[in-house]
């Protein structure tokens, strides 16, 4: 257990700024910089923050995995951090231990489903599984005719047609056909593939506002280098009016998420109040990386267009991030859905519910 | 980071949750007793002194303020609830809302004991109203170029000029104004007006109503003509009054009423759309209610930094040009879906007359308190591009 809520931001953050540093990596065409960041983390015990000790993780609370998660978004890594966390976070559900090296969680969207046969056995396709090229393992959520079960599998039994989300980072299809899982174990009670979903969409939710947030900074930090009609570009109106809703949208995006993983931090059971939580960040930074990321490319110009600029490492891969875990117009209709069944006067005492 | 914003969750104490009850109960009983209606926000009863001195009786107007001025000493975040559950009621808080928000802060940080005793145990009561003098004719957003003069006389000041826009003048016991007691310096252009408590309804002040879009008569101009203002009334220091009005700010544009105008034609879409809604109306009332969730939680999280004895003008500034902006697009939204509600939806009409009063209420929700563009402004101040 790791003793105050910075200590695993702190470690993370240093070892970001060490190993992962923007414009290095983004110059390293051969990705050079991943293993190195990988082991640091690992060694660092980060991918594994919310599997407790006794499962093969390092403890860390759901509030301080979720701090580094935004973390994670500010730096816009791009090694599995945030799909092994989800991974252990899923397998220590049902207390299976955590392997060592890179996961990935089977699904990875609400529309695709895995099943659990009589003969106990696997199979399922799943689209947009971030990272399946790179995982070693997969954790499973399974529907048997028993119920929710959750599985250890090794990504060597799965086929894998390889893909590229917007960000160009791995978003892959994973296969499984009557794949036999390393351990299967019932689901606890409460754990489904909607809470799955849910903690994955405010996993998204704070990548996107810590994207967001370092997008406000170098596009804040651009405006005031740039010159053009003989004064710095941050002078025009316009162009600070801007940046305003940028911060805005950067906010909005913030108070979400943060609210968010509070919310799920201290829950008892993912209710209607933690549904609108979690629901309401996935769509809002959804909007907010759209919103935002068009502002942060607009200040930037054509320079912020091309490869060799850090900015497309954020404003892409918020708007990929938007894609997993079910996209902001999917979660907009069951949150619509929700509402709707619990009534126009039960609206506000919802909203209102904390 | 150049701009480190924050807008930590917060969680509110379980004191807030059982004056939230309260306050509802209340809203409850005073709706059945016909006080006001919730569905008529176009209402000519905006204006409810019975209900004032009720909301007073109950303690909940300057609950922030110390005992001895008549106050409860509660928190920000109890001050909170009562307002957002007022507003989403949809209750007829205009004859109290701006003394307990903004009139009486004021009063209290820079008037003389005197007046302090005096005044603010009536605005706890409910039993008076405040009005504030800041636009002019040629003076709007340019709060500094005011031009309303006060010039020193016997044993105070005469005051001559033209206020505008003055929301409540009609009806207001008192207001608060700034009036130019000297010429502005080369130095400093914000220099030279002072800030002042003015008693309404006396001779030398003129009232004159002015008609809005919606239909109502909420704004006047307010005409002085050698209107004597007491020394004692000046609020704070003579040609000073840029120092203090900024601190306030955060006050008047994070709070829930900066979203929540239009609220009722969600609640009232949802009515409309029903249980099982089509995937288009469950993706807009989706969407609508996460922007929402959002703006709360933002308005709150600055709610509770300012309980914590915080200036974050930059959030408050945030929320407000977030809020509204949303809340004046509310009602086309809102129109958008209705479109697909049933003919046979039993609160059709009822929708149809809120959506064309919202409509008609949208233009001046990013105008009133502080324009979206020089909230912008102060956002961009903030970042470090000014």
């Amino acid at each position: 257990m790791a003793e105050s809520d910075n200590i695993v931001v702190e470690t993370a953050e240093k070892i970001f700024a060490d190993l992962a540093d923007p414009q290095t990596i983004n110059n390293d065409k051969k990705n050079s910089w991943q293993a190195p960041l990988w082991q640091a983390l690992s060694e660092a015990g980060l991918p594994l923050s919310w599997v407790l000790d006794d499962l093969g993780g390092s403890g860390a609370s759901l509030a301080d995995g979720f701090a580094l998660l935004n973390a994670a978004g500010r730096f816009a890594v791009a090694v599995p951090l945030a799909e092994t966390m989800l991974a252990g976070w899923l397998l220590a559900q049902a207390k299976i231990a955590s392997p060592e090296g890179e996961m990935t969680m089977l699904p990875a969207s609400p529309k695709d489903r895995i099943t659990l046969d009589a003969d106990g056995a696997l199979s399922g396709r799943c689209r947009g599984v971030p990272f399946a090229k790179a995982a070693k393992h997969f954790s499973v959520l399974a529907h048997g005719k028993d119920g929710v079960s959750i599985a250890l599998v090794d990504a060597s039994k799965g086929r894998i047609e390889s893909g590229l989300n917007v960000g160009y980072d791995h978003s892959d299809t994973v296969t499984l056909d009557k794949v036999q899982p390393n351990t299967i174990k019932a689901a606890p009670k409460g754990v489904d593939q909607t809470t799955l979903m849910l903690m994955g969409g405010v996993t998204r939710s704070l990548q996107i506002a810590g994207a967001l947030e370092s997008m406000l900074d170098i596009s804040v930090r651009y405006s005031n280098e740039r010159v053009a009609f003989e004064k710095k570009i941050s002078k025009f109106q316009a162009v600070q009016h801007n940046l305003a809703r940028l911060a805005g949208e950067s906010a909005a995006a913030l108070a979400a998420a943060t609210s968010a993983a509070d919310a799920i931090a201290n829950a008892t059971s993912f209710n209607d109040e933690v549904y609108l939580e979690a629901a309401s960040a996935k769509i809002r930074c959804a909007e907010a990386a759209e919103k935002g990321g068009a502002i942060a490319h607009q200040v930037h110009g054509a320079i912020g267009f091309t490869i060799e600029h850090i900015l497309h490492r954020y404003s892409l891969r918020a708007l990929a991030w938007r894609d997993d875990f079910g996209s902001e117009s999917y979660w907009a209709v069951e949150l619509g859905k929700l509402v709707a069944r619990r009534g126009a006067d039960e609206l506000w005492p919802l909203v209102a519910s904390r | 980071m150049t701009a480190a914003l924050r807008f930590d969750p917060i969680r509110l104490p379980p004191e807030c949750e059982q004056l939230r009850k309260e306050v509802r109960a209340f809203l409850a009983e005073e709706i059945a007793a016909g006080t006001f209606s919730p569905f008529k926000p176009n209402r000519e009863d905006t204006d409810v002194p019975e209900f004032s001195r009720k909301v007073g009786a109950k303690g909940w107007l300057g609950m922030t303020w110390p005992k001895k001025y008549g106050g409860q000493e509660r928190s920000f975040l109890e001050r909170y609830v009562v307002t957002e559950e007022m507003r989403v009621a949809n209750a007829p808080t205009r004859r109290f809302f701006v003394a307990d928000r903004q009139s009486g802060p004021v009063l209290l940080k820079y008037a003389p004991e005197n007046i302090k005793m005096d005044i603010l145990p009536r605005i706890c009561r409910g039993e008076i109203c405040f009005a504030i003098g800041m636009s002019e004719p040629n003076s709007g957003s340019d709060l500094f170029a005011a031009k309303t003069r006060a010039t020193k006389t016997d044993g105070g000041y005469l005051i001559n000029g033209t206020k505008i826009w003055t929301s409540s003048a009609h009806i207001a016991d008192y207001m608060i104004a700034i009036f130019r007691t000297s010429p502005p310096t080369k130095e400093n252009r914000r220099h030279g007006l002072t800030q002042f408590l003015v008693k309404m309804k006396q001779p030398g002040i003129k009232v004159n109503p002015i008609g809005q879009i919606t239909g109502q008569y909420e704004f006047n101009e307010v005409v002085f003509t050698d209107f004597f203002v007491p020394e004692d009334h000046v609020l704070g220091e003579v040609d000073g009054a840029w120092k203090q009005a900024t601190s306030e700010l955060a006050y008047e544009r994070s709070g829930p009423e900066r979203f929540l105008e239009t609220y009722y034609v969600l609640t009232e879409l949802v009515r409309a759309v029903g249980p099982n809604p089509d995937t288009r109306s469950a993706e807009g009332i989706g969407r609508l209610v996460a922007q929402l969730h959002t703006m709360r939680r933002m308005s709150v999280s600055v709610a509770g930094m300012l309980q914590a004895g915080k200036e974050p003008v930059v959030e408050a500034s945030i929320v407000k040009d977030i809020g509204t902006v949303w809340e004046q697009q509310l009602p086309h939204r809102v129109r958008d879906l209705a479109a697909f509600v049933e003919e046979t939806a039993t609160n059709r009409e009822t929708l149809e007359r809120q959506l064309d009063f919202a409509i008609k209420t949208a233009p001046k929700l990013t105008i009133q308190g502080g324009t979206t563009e020089v909230l912008r402004g102060i956002i961009a101040r903030g970042l470090g591009l000014r």
